[in-house]
């Protein structure tokens, strides 16, 4: 049942966030602390979990998969309700704060890159919204 | 007219996904048909969403993009922290245990790193545009940080609302300029496997911009980003009104 992966997702996001909001309150600070990288662990572990296979295989994954192809979608959506008037209107040193901070935080990333073992880079991407576009014109 | 209008704002979840699919479709002809396929369709759905976002904010004069329009309230569940949170974590589905950890160690020196950097590049603007006083310096530090850690922090230390809002607009700044540069800094930064994704989202740390940022240049690494970015918002409430107001406070 596909209703069985989108269960198992939703409650790995919940129990996430509610780790994260209490690792903010420990710390003492005003913010969930790392609440969805903890539930994308979680679900990490349970798809690799002998006993959960039956949530996150055949159409129960199907549920999880879903809702990672929706992804996109919901990134362009966010995009869409951003103040981005404010970010125009914040004046010079909004934008040169904001420039500088981007520009050297790429600068960095192949540095500390570097740093440690050595993941393999990804094989070139298949682009599936692209190929149905060209195959529908 | 009165009717449609009607229908579309008892719905608006559900435009929102009418909406949002004519959008994606007409990003990937446009471009398919006029770059070939060298900008990423995603890239172009993400720019038009946030160029639509400008004119609907100089039109509403609200703080959400189009979704402060009546009848695409819709797009602002769609793209709110709840839909986002749980689109980002189901792309954790299919990775790899063994990557996560292998990466464990530079993300974390990541988001130190990069929390510190981008507050030492915002404190120092702030001085150089003439603020003197800690409680300034150090929430326009935080707001090249992210748009979260600023308020934050500023509200924290008790800075004056219109450096809040300063530090606010910082941050959207950076979170809307990582989504667009994205893309087009990818291969020069060697952003093409899930280390230097991770090692990305530690320093980039704006959950949104790296959402966006990655999505455009390849799906397969928002998981790895989205990890470590999630991490940074924390890590910064917490160094910033702490340890880096401290340490202004020392310097001026």
């Amino acid at each position: 049942m596909i209703i069985y992966g989108v269960a198992l997702l939703a409650a790995c996001l919940v129990a996430g966030l509610y780790i994260g909001e209490l690792l903010g309150q420990l710390l003492g600070v005003q913010a969930n602390v790392g609440g969805v990288g903890i539930a994308m662990v979680l679900l990490v572990l349970a798809s690799g979990s002998e006993r959960l296979q039956s949530l996150v295989t055949g159409p129960s994954g199907e549920g999880i998969k879903f809702w990672s192809a929706m992804y996109i979608p919901i990134v362009v959506a966010m995009a869409a309700s951003q103040n981005v008037v404010a970010a125009v209107d914040g004046g010079l040193l909004a934008l040169i704060v904001g420039v500088l901070a981007v520009v050297v935080s790429f600068a960095l990333v192949p540095l500390i890159s570097r740093i440690g073992p050595q993941s393999e880079p990804l094989p070139p991407l298949e682009d599936p919204g692209a190929s149905s576009v060209k195959r529908g014109v | 007219m009165e009717t449609l209008s009607e229908v579309l704002r008892a719905n608006g979840l559900i435009v929102a996904f009418t909406v949002v699919g004519i959008t994606v479709w007409l990003s990937y002809v446009v471009s398919n048909r006029l770059t070939h396929g060298r900008i990423h369709g995603s890239a172009i759905a993400i720019l038009l969403g946030l160029v639509a976002a400008y004119f609907a904010g100089l039109e509403t004069e609200g703080r959400r993009g189009v979704a402060d329009i009546g009848v695409l309230a819709g797009i602002g569940i769609m793209g709110g922290g709840m839909m986002r949170d749980f689109g980002i974590v189901s792309t954790a589905f299919g990775v790899h245990l063994s990557e996560l950890r292998r990466a464990g160690v530079v993300g974390i020196i990541s988001i130190f790193a990069g929390v510190i950097v981008s507050f030492v590049i915002g404190a120092v603007v702030a001085v150089l545009f003439g603020y003197s006083d800690a409680e300034s310096i150090t929430t326009i530090g935080a707001g090249a940080v992210t748009y979260i850690v600023g308020p934050v922090t500023g509200t924290a230390i008790g800075a004056s609302s219109d450096v809040i809002a300063l530090s606010v607009a910082a941050g959207v700044v950076k979170s809307i300029l990582v989504m667009i540069g994205t893309p087009m800094v990818a291969r020069q930064i060697g952003l093409n496997n899930p280390q230097s994704a991770m090692v990305f989202g530690g320093l980039m740390g704006t959950t949104s911009g790296v959402a966006g940022g990655l999505a455009a240049t390849d799906p397969r690494l928002v998981p790895y980003g989205a990890m470590t970015a999630t991490f940074y918002t924390g890590i910064g409430c917490l160094l910033g009104p702490s340890i880096l107001y401290f340490i202004v406070r020392a310097f001026v």
